[in-house]
Order: C-alpha cells, then structure tokens, then sequence
C-alpha cells in the first residue's frame, strides 16, 4: 500500500531544496546532500547536538526545534546553532555547597534573570527554563534539579537569553549539588562497598567463577527469583 | 493524525480485541519452541549473513558480511604523507579515543592517578549511545542481593559463553560504579531516605535495575562529562581516529587524528591508547534500521584489528524487538523494554498476540520477524515495510491513567512529536539493531592482545557472552572504562616516550588485504555513515 509521498520545499541556510514531507529537517538536509558532521550526534532526541532555528515563508515569529526531531515543512527557512560558546564553570564538588553563596560565585548572571521568559518558549523539552533559574536564585535547588532533569543540554535557551544565562550549565550543577547534599546516600551502598573492598564477598563469587558448566547451569535453572 | 486511513482501518482489529486482552498472560515458548525460532528467524543465525575474514590475527573468524566489508578494507591513511618524525601535534601519557560513557570513565581514573590524559572524539563529547540509554544500571546492592547472585544472571544470559574473569570484575565493581557515581551527584531515582529505587529488568533474578527516570544514560553521561571538564582534561571534538601509530617495538603508541571539518590529519602519540569508541549499528547488518547513534561505525575494531588485536563474537548482534517502525522520522528508534515491562503486548495485523511480551530480546524479536516474514500477518506501511503492533493502550487500562507520563515520559513526547498518542493509539514496531556484543577481547584490566592498547566499553568483547542483559551494559562501560584508565595510567609511570613511531602495521595488513584478494576498493574506518540521496 505504498502511497506517492509528496514533496516539500524547504531553504536550508536560504537555498532551496525539494525534499518529502516524511522527513525530519536532519533527514531533509541528508537528502538534499548534506554530509553532516556538527549538528547531529544519537538522531533521537537524547544528546541535543542538533539545535534548530527555522521561519515559515510569510511569517515573521522565529520557532525552534531539534532537527531529528522536527518534520519539515513546506516554505521552512532554517538554520542549524551546532554550537553556542556557552560557559562552563568549573568547580570542585568536594567544596562547594548547595548555597547562593557558593552559585554566585559560579554562575552570578543567573540572578541577573530579566524575567522575559524567552528560554521556556523555546525549550524543545518543554521545560519551564525561567522558573528552574527562579528556583537556583531562590537556593531551591531541589525542585531546580526536579523540574530541569529532562535538559538535553541543546543551548536554545541560551542563545535567547538577553541576561547571557547559560541555563543548562547551571541546571547542571543544581543537580549535581542537590544529588550529592540534599538527597540522602544510600546506606546500604556504602556498606556493600565496604565489603567488597575488603574482599568479603571473594569467596562467594570465585565459588562461580571456578565452578564448571554444568554447575552453573545447574544453579542458574534454580536460582530464586525474587517477585 | 499521523496514522494513515488504512492504518486507521487496521487499528481498529486492535481495539476491537483490546477488552478481551487485559490481564490475560499469553503463554511462554517451550526451550525447544524458543530454539526453533531463533534458529530459522534470529539474524544471527542466516546463514548468508556472514562471512569469513579474509585477513588478519583472526583470520578465518565469522563476521557479519557488512562488519567484514570494513575489516576486508585498507587503511584510510595510505598514500597520505604523514611525517611521523616531526614532533607530534599531541603528546600524552593516555590518549582515549572515544568521548561517550567508557571514554569519560577512562580519562576520571587516569587523570586521577596523575597521567597525562587526552581523548580524542569524533563527534560532540558525549553525543553517542552512552546518552541514549534509558533504562538502566544494574548493581547487586541490596540486601537479598550479592555479586554472585549477579554473576549467575549474566552468565545465563550471556548463555554462559562470557569470560569469567569478566563477568567476575563486572558485578563485583558494580556497586562501587553506583557509589562513584553516587558521589559525583548523579540524579538517580530514590526514596526520602536515600535508599535507590530499584527494579527488575529481562533476566535478573533481583530488582537491581537503577534509573534516572527514563533519562538514565543522559543522566549519567552528563554528570561524567562535567567532571571531564571540571578536571581540566583535555577534549578534542570532531577530531576521529583514522589508524593507530605503533613504536619500533610494535606496541601501541598513539593515533592518526582526522579533523573532521579541516580534513587534516594530526599526530598524537601517547604511551598508552585506550579505544572506547563503541559500537556499529550504523553498518546497518542486514539493512536493519538501528537505535544507534551517528557515529556507531565500528572505527575501533579495525584500527585495533590492524595493529593485532584479536576480537571476540564478532558475530554476535543484539537486535532490540520493539524498534520504531511508523511514523518513519521514528525508524529504529529504540522503544524502551519498560513499554513492555508495563503490559504493552505485540499484535499482528488481526489484533491477535503472538508472542509473550517478556520473551527475551532474541526470541521477541525472531518472533516479530516469524510474524511478518513467515506467516504474512505483519503490519502493511506506506513506506513500503512491515510491522507489528504494539499495544500501549493496554499500559493504562491495567496500571491506570497517568502511569505512560509518569513512567515513559521520553517515549510519550517522542511519539506525541509525530502526532501518535501512545496513551491512545497503539505503537508499530519491528526489530531494531541495537547492540555488538562482542568486540576487542580484552582482559580483566581491559588489556587487549596488543601491548599498551586497551579497549573499553561497547568496542570490546567478552563481557556479556553472545547476549549481553539490560543495564549491564551502562556497567561495563563504566567498570572496564575505570579499569582501563588506571591501568594504563600506572602503565605509563615507568615507560619512556615511545620511539620510531610507524604505520608498518597497516601497511603489511593492506599487503595481505591485497593478495588474498579481498578488499574490492573499501577503505575504513568509515568514520560516518552515508545518507545524502537515499
Ligand atoms: C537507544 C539505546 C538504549 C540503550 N539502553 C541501555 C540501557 O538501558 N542500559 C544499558 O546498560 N545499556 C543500554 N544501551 C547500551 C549502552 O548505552 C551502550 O552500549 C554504551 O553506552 C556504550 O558506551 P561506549 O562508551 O562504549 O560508547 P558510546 O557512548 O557510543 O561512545 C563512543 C564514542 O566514541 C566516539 N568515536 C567513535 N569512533 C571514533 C573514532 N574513529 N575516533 C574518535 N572517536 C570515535 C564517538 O563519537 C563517541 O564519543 C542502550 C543503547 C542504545 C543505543
Ligand atoms: S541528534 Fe541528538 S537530539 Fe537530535
């Protein structure tokens, strides 16, 4: 039941391709004959290498999406940002605290937010990106790291942002704070590693690992499985 | 409205016997029936798949014949000039080639024990499988659980073909690979008081699955790849490995570079080179579409091939059941096991089941390829291939509404993206190529057969046997990444910058290449796929 696909013209960078309706804009600039290096990493919306910029033919707003992730359509006018020179701060975990004393010191333009909301109307994630920056200014880095988890780390945000905020770098760091000082360690952990390290468990797992086949055949048919 | 009329039409066979499904289990194959299956439809098992290669330390080894098309494949860098006496554009106790999770691992350790570190990557730092995982990380960290009760399940999934040595490191790291990552902030999913939520995944006989959301792999390969850069470790991006550099004595010594975007060639030479460029589902075995990302070519394999190293189940290939088959932007794409784990069950083209939804990845997906190819009840698409169903609607009826937000909600947004409610609308799907479980055979410190070359991560071989489980993969990479990186750090302390770098290595294995006749014209590594003008 194949049905004739139709075609769509689109302007990669302004210059005019006829492509099918089918395709995603990275699939569209593979079939107009783009060997793609930046801008394309997993094609399937994890690794945010493909931000997109595109304008339908007649209208003014600019819209955004990623390219493996977005259909084309026809009169799209895009551009690819396959990099934006966003800052990182480097820091040592082991120092620092979830406190705004310490994240001004990495990140003070967070607290110079304006508010615009220009980064939630562009996440692709539909992430609300203002109200994260809201929570990291107001030292609530938990529910920071709960409501910006889903950051692909794409850098539309940023390149919108008239404060010059890189959100996802600081996003970022709420979570690593908040993982390592609000959410409790597990306590069995640290005792099973204590153990391993000390070579109590050796015994047990080098009975398998010298045990022949038959044996282990034997012990895998009827091991107990936990429901 | 994404689904065409005639799917529209078909779905509705689906909705019709939906009432007459819920909570009704659809029986287990017998051992003999999954045997049957697997050996007339399992990809691993068609016969003119393979071949034998031609040349090299394993010559006469089965390999898929795409994957032997690149072994049977000269050097990218012959005929180039290259002044290897010149003092080298790089220079570095430990070089990495490879940014995704096993590369990032590697350079933490060796950076830590006071190496020199570098790592070269062909696309953007952590742009690669490690990021597409959703999920999860196994670790025998609860009470009811050990390292050996571990070992059991990997070996009978590995269908106790793993090394043991291998399987030994891998569970009895784990649950360090948790604390380190632990420690390092990872987001993982957690009760108030600390302790980690943990679940069941196919083949474990403990709930040992850890996750962060379905973000597991994103959430762990960004958290390594701050702390690359927190460290100051040098990242060099769009720079691939073209072919290794050995010294007068044959022992690794560092790499050719290719910079992507210059199209020139770079020197770096190091006293130990860790490959972790990871897997090759974009050779397409078979033609089948993949879950991987851009850059799996399997780079890594012959450039260590080349040099010496030997492989292992190099004809063995993980093939995921529930691929993306429609809407075709979402070919390949991987659907996560949980869709299935919470009761989404595959029809065919009468709304019918046929197959467990929990059979191992192996037989599921043999039995979808039965489905279609066989028995002619596959889905008919637009574009111009079969599929089958698979029922998402179910997920809800059984668990109640909200559970598809809550639990897949990367699989809901990718779908609702192209215009499918999963909530809804039932899922199509077909087998997806999804993972190499074999590779570079390495040792317990991630040590290939060739002196100073390790190899971690997806790249080597051994770890899972010929069928590696969910979740023990983001371990591998992390265990033998970490493991490879203070080995070749501690390596590296005594040794001398190495001298008389060369590329005798591939130069002797194209002259084998060319009397056996093998090669047609290929060179390789491929570096990236080819799609202009499909
Ligand atoms: C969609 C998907 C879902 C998955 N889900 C799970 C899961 O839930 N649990 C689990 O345990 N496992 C899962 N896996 C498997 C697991 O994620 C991968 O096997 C693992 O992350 C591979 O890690 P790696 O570091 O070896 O390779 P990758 O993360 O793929 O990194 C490879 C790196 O090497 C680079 N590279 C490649 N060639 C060259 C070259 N010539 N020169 C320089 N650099 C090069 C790439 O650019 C990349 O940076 C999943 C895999 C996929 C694709
Ligand atoms: S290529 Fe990774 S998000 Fe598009």
């Amino acid at each position: 039941m194949s049905e004739e696909i139709k075609m769509v013209d689109i302007y990669i960078m302004g210059k005019k391709y006829t492509v099918p309706e089918t395709l995603t804009i990275m699939d569209a600039m593979e079939y107009a004959g783009y060997q793609l290096k930046r801008g394309c990493g997993c094609r399937a919306g994890f690794c945010g290498a493909c931000a997109t910029v595109y304008r339908m033919a007649g209208d003014y707003e600019l819209k955004v999406g990623l390219a493996c992730q977005t259909k084309v359509e026809d009169g799209m006018y895009l551009a690819q940002i396959p990099f934006f020179p966003g800052r990182k701060a480097a820091f040592n975990l082991e120092e620092i605290k979830p406190s705004t004393a310490h994240f001004t010191q990495l990140y003070p333009e967070v607290y110079r937010c304006l508010g615009c909301s220009s980064c939630t109307k562009v996440c692709p994630q539909d992430i609300d990106v203002m109200q994260y920056i809201a929570y990291i200014q107001r030292g609530d880095f938990e529910k920071a790291a709960d409501i910006s988890f889903d950051c692909l780390m794409c850098g539309l945000c940023v390149s919108r942002c008239p404060a010059n905020i890189v959100h996802y770098n600081a996003a970022l760091t709420a979570r690593r704070l908040y993982s390592r000082y609000i959410a409790k360690p597990d306590a069995f952990l640290a005792e099973r590693t204590r153990k391993i390290e000390e070579g109590e468990l050796d015994a047990e797992i080098d009975a398998l690992v010298t045990a022949d086949q038959d044996k282990l055949q034997e012990l895998y048919n009827n091991r107990e499985i936990e429901k | 409205m994404t689904y065409t009329p005639q799917l529209r039409e078909l779905m509705k066979k689906v909705e019709e016997s939906r009432a007459s499904r819920v909570g009704v289990n659809y029986p287990r194959m017998t051992p003999e029936e999954r045997r049957d299956v697997l050996q007339k439809f399992h990809p691993d098992y068609i016969v003119d798949g393979f071949r034998e290669i031609a040349v090299g330390v394993d010559k006469g080894a089965r390999m898929p014949v795409e994957m032997a098309d690149v072994f049977e494949a000269k050097s990218r860098v012959s005929g180039t000039e290259l002044d290897l006496t010149a003092d080298p554009d790089y220079d570095v106790d430990v070089l990495i080639i490879g940014g995704g999770g096993a590369g990032a691992s590697a350079a933490l350790d060796a950076h830590k024990a006071g190496a020199n570190v570098m790592i070269a990557t062909k696309l953007r730092f952590g742009d690669a499988n490690t990021m597409m995982a959703q999920g999860g990380i196994q670790a025998a960290d609860k009470e009811n659980d050990t390292p050996a009760i571990h070992y059991l399940d990997v070996l009978g999934g590995g269908r106790f073909e793993n090394l043991p040595e291998l399987a030994r490191a891998l569970v009895m790291d784990a649950p360090l690979v948790i604390k380190w990552l632990e420690d390092m902030g990872t987001m993982f999913d957690k009760k108030g008081d600390g302790t980690m939520i943990t679940i069941h995944g196919g083949g474990t006989s403990r709930k040992r699955m850890h996750a962060a959301r379905d973000y597991t792999g994103a959430e762990i390969m960004r958290t390594l790849r701050d702390e690359v850069l927190n460290q100051g470790i040098k990242v060099v991006e769009f720079s691939a490995a073209a072919e290794l550099l050995l010294d007068s004595e044959g022992r690794a010594a560092g790499a050719v570079l290719l910079n992507l975007e210059t199209e020139q060639y770079e020197i770096a030479r190091a006293k130990t080179v860790i490959i972790a460029t990871g897997g090759s589902g974009r050779l397409h075995y078979r033609g089948f579409p993949t879950s991987n990302h851009y850059g799996a070519t399997a780079d890594g394999l012959i450039l260590g091939y080349r040099a010496g190293a030997k492989t292992i189940y190099a004809d063995s290939i993980q093939y995921h059941p529930t691929g993306g088959a429609y809407p075709p932007q979402l070919l390949g794409l991987l659907v996560t096991e949980k869709t299935r784990g919470l009761g989404a069950t595959p029809l065919n083209i009468k709304g019918e089941q046929f197959v467990y939804h929990l059979e191992t990845r192996d037989v599921a997906s043999s039995a979808i390829i039965r489905e279609c190819e066989e028995r002619n009840l596959g889905v008919p698409l637009p574009t111009g291939i079969t599929a089958v169903w698979l029922d998402s609607p179910l997920i809800e009826l059984t668990h109640g509404e909200g559970t598809v937000e809550r639990q897949l909600p990367a699989m809901l947004r990718q779908f609702q993206r192209f215009g499918v409610d999963i909530r809804k609308e039932p899922m199509l799907i077909y087998p997806t190529l999804h993972y190499q479980n074999g590779g570079l055979l390495i040792d317990a410190d991630a040590r290939s057969t060739v002196e100073n070359l390790y190899v971690a991560g997806e790249a080597a071989g051994g770890i899972h046997g010929t069928n590696r489980l969910m979740g023990n993969s983001l371990l591998d990479i992390i265990v033998f990444g970490r493991r490879a990186g203070r080995d070749a750090a501690a390596k590296s302390k005594d040794m001398a910058v190495p001298a008389g770098l060369n590329l005798e290595h591939a130069e002797a294995y194209n002259k084998a290449l060319e009397e056996s006749g093998a090669g047609n014209g290929r060179v390789s590594p491929i570096l990236l796929p080819h799609y202009t003008h499909r």
